[in-house]
């Protein structure tokens, strides 16, 4: 008797079990005909969680057939997040960065889309834009989020220097600074986000291109070009000079904004999210002085920075993947970024003429007009991920003083192309 | 009521539902990563692998980074455990004398162990901060030190301020399991060697060490497995950083199959780490059997 008692209680309790894991699925397939669209953002920069939350809320009233679930992390664990849930189809949208698009597309993660967007729309939308979600020509999302890296710089500071204009060139910034530097006006002037993490990746990349170098030639890896070689000593001897500030090393964006924002430096290199931030008299002491300037040229090249935009993707494992499309497209659409254009500046280039769009941040569209012409891409290749591991290392050693440039350079050109041949 | 299973059924019945659990949670994951340790796959290179026997063990094994990594795991494993040991036993002696405010100090003394290791790292992050640490905030106020310095930009020192933080959180766990074995100890016998004229000294190293030893291995070999599997903590710090002087074992297997997509080299060096485990567990284990036969 005891038996059977147990014995049915085990039964219930291993239908009780199952019944637990089936209504999940259930709810995806049909609820009284809506559709479940899972989604993952990013928890950061560009438009906020609020943003996103309030633009599917309107999505879902113009749609009640279509029911979106957004899920929120880190950057830091975007990636993760997308190579264990995607495949099976536990999202149906990811947000993607840049660097990913090659890997992810050709690891089969994500949908190509290449069909979906018309010809007009592309053309209206910017190049860096688009390139953050291409792989081989071909698309594996819609872009979302347009963001670059701009020169920040303190205005107050930079006058009491004596100084009437913030630095076109990086060599005349790293004259401003010394100058800054010898008049005690800022123990050290510039901050930088060179933490071992991609931040430090994206830095590089402005740098590399702006003094002529660049890390893929052709399809071909060319670490060794003279200019990533100056663009690592330039790194180099500002930290030498005592211009950069030494703690960069650990820094990432956010150490950056916060650093630069309680005024312990004249000038940083940031996304575009800071210009806001730190002109909030609530986030930093510094509101009301934050220029902001395409990042430094040098010699012939104007400015190049490095793209960071971001684009959403349908995953392979999504089963509705009309309704998805659906959805992208409102979060892309011109109207949607039109009214956000304070959060994240719109990928569409008409928007830029539009009086409604210009006004929300002057400073930001006038700096945006020319630097969005001056894109520079962070190699697009499916072995990017292991790549830029061996660069954050690689370039650290260099900045600590372990190794030389030239060695680092050669090991990284070695191992590129070991990466490249596989 | 009539009997329709037998004990045995009946029992296998019973227990299914763990087996199947075991089975899923354990067993399948572990029978995977090792089938994948055994494939050359690649998933940025949209392969998803053949079957090359154990080529990938001798390419790791034969890597220097996999070994620097291995160096910096033992150091790191070496140095905390070390550390907690000697802290735990100050602390546990000190506790199993008769004071006020003991049970007080007795139960504060586990709250480090209760945070999760996660939110353990992301305290120590804020705690090293170079611009507006707590760490700095109190030595400048000290005047130890002039300025707010940097404790996380020299691959060195940031792998023993990640120690630190290690050891803060951990030297808990030594001192609740020294504590419990010096609770039990016959009191007679140290006022013996009090009236034979032993010292403090000589007491602790006569008596309570070699009573203590039994319980100090199981500690080294719990220590042992957790620490050759430190991850959290370095991912909330330091993220391996700078230049690869926190790159640890399990960090590395991380990057490997999350950022690289290399997910047969991440589960080589998953399973390496195992075998290192086992073969240090194995060896603590024969060492203690050994100590108890003398």
């Amino acid at each position: 008797m005891k038996k059977f008692l147990v014995l049915i209680l085990m039964v219930t309790l291993i239908i009780g079990v199952l019944a637990g894991c089936g209504s999940n699925s259930n709810d995806q397939a049909s609820e009284g005909g809506t559709t479940v669209i899972n989604a993952l953002f990013m928890k950061q920069a560009g438009y906020s969680e609020e943003d996103v939350t309030t633009i599917t809320n309107e999505f879902m009233e113009k749609n009640p057939n279509i029911e979106i679930k957004t899920t929120f992390v880190p950057y830091e664990s975007l990636e993760q997040k997308i190579l264990t849930g995607a495949p099976t189809g536990g999202y149906d949208v990811v947000a993607i960065d840049a660097p990913w698009t090659a890997k992810f597309a050709k690891a089969g993660i994500v949908k190509e889309v290449t069909d979906k967007l018309s010809k007009s729309d592309r053309e209206d939308i910017f190049d860096g834009a688009l390139d953050s979600v291409s792989f081989e020509d071909k698309l594996y999302g819609l872009p979302w989020l347009n963001d670059t890296k701009f020169l920040f710089y303190n205005k107050e500071i930079l006058k009491k220097a004596g100084f009437d204009h913030p630095p076109a060139t990086w060599n005349e910034l790293a004259e401003q600074a010394k100058a800054m530097k010898e008049q005690g006006l800022v123990e050290y002037p510039i901050v930088w986000s060179w933490k071992q993490s991609e931040a430090l990746v994206c830095d590089f990349t402005s740098l590399s291109s702006t003094f002529g170098g660049g890390m893929i030639k052709d399809g071909k890896p060319s670490l060794t070009d003279e200019g990533n070689k100056e663009a690592m000593n330039f790194m180099l001897q500002t930290l030498e000079d005592g211009i950069t500030n030494p703690n960069s090393t650990e820094f990432l964006e956010e150490d950056v904004r916060g650093v630069f924002s309680s005024g312990k430096a004249a000038f940083a290199l940031n996304w575009t999210y800071m210009y806001t931030l730190a002109n909030d008299p609530a986030e930093s002491e510094v509101a009301g002085q934050v220029g902001i300037v395409p990042s430094p040229g040098h010699g012939d090249v104007v400015s190049a920075s490095v793209n960071g935009g971001m684009g959403l993707s349908l995953t392979s494992g999504t089963k509705n993947p009309d309704e998805a499309w659906k959805y992208l497209e409102y979060l892309s659409s011109k109207e949607v970024q039109k009214k956000y254009a304070k959060s994240a500046l719109p990928i569409w280039k008409s928007l830029y003429k539009d009086e409604e769009v210009i006004t929300t941040n002057p400073d930001v569209v006038e700096a945006s007009k020319v630097q969005y012409d001056y894109l520079t891409n962070r190699p697009q290749v499916p072995w990017y991920g292991s790549f830029s591991n061996e660069l954050q290392v690689g370039i650290q050693q260099v900045l600590m003083g372990k190794k030389s440039t030239e060695d680092v350079l050669n090991e990284l050109q070695k191992k590129a192309e070991e990466l490249a041949n596989k | 009521m009539k009997r329709k299973l037998s004990d045995a059924k009946f029992a296998w019945l019973i227990i299914s539902p763990a087996i199947i659990v075991v089975f899923g949670i354990v067993l399948f994951p572990l029978i995977e990563t090792f089938l994948y340790s055994l494939k050359d796959m690649d998933l940025s290179m949209g392969n998803p692998g053949n079957y090359v026997g154990l080529s990938n063990y001798v390419s790791t094994l034969t890597d220097r980074d996999f070994w620097a990594a291995a160096g910096r795991t033992a150091y790191f494993a070496g140095v905390s455990i070390g550390i907690e040991l000697i802290l735990g036993l100050f602390i546990a002696l000190l506790l199993n004398e008769n004071f006020r405010g003991k049970v007080f100090l007795q139960s504060i003394i586990i709250l480090p162990w209760a945070i999760p290791t996660i939110v353990n790292g992301a305290m120590w992050k804020w705690i090293y901060h170079s611009e507006y640490g707590a760490l700095n905030a109190l030595l400048t106020q000290l005047h130890i030190i002039d300025q707010y310095r940097s404790w996380l930009n020299s691959p060195w020192l940031a792998m023993n301020m990640v120690i630190m933080a290690d050891v803060w959180k951990m030297t808990p766990l030594v001192v609740i399991f020294l504590l419990a074995s010096l609770q039990m100890v016959n009191k007679s016998v140290y006022e013996a060697a009090d009236v034979d004229g032993a010292g403090m000294i000589k007491r602790l190293f006569i008596l309570t060490l070699p009573y203590l030893k039994p319980t100090i291995l199981v500690i080294i070999v719990i220590r042992t497995m957790e620490t050759f599997k430190v991850f959290d903590i370095i991912y909330a710090i330091t993220q391996g950083g700078p230049a690869n002087g926190t790159m640890v074992l399990t960090y590395q297997a991380y990057i490997k199959a999350f950022s690289g997509l290399q997910y047969s080299q991440g589960a080589t060096i998953s399973y390496l780490i195992a075998m290192i485990i086992a073969l240090l567990t194995f060896t603590y284990v024969r060492t203690m059997k050994k100590g108890e036969m003398i």
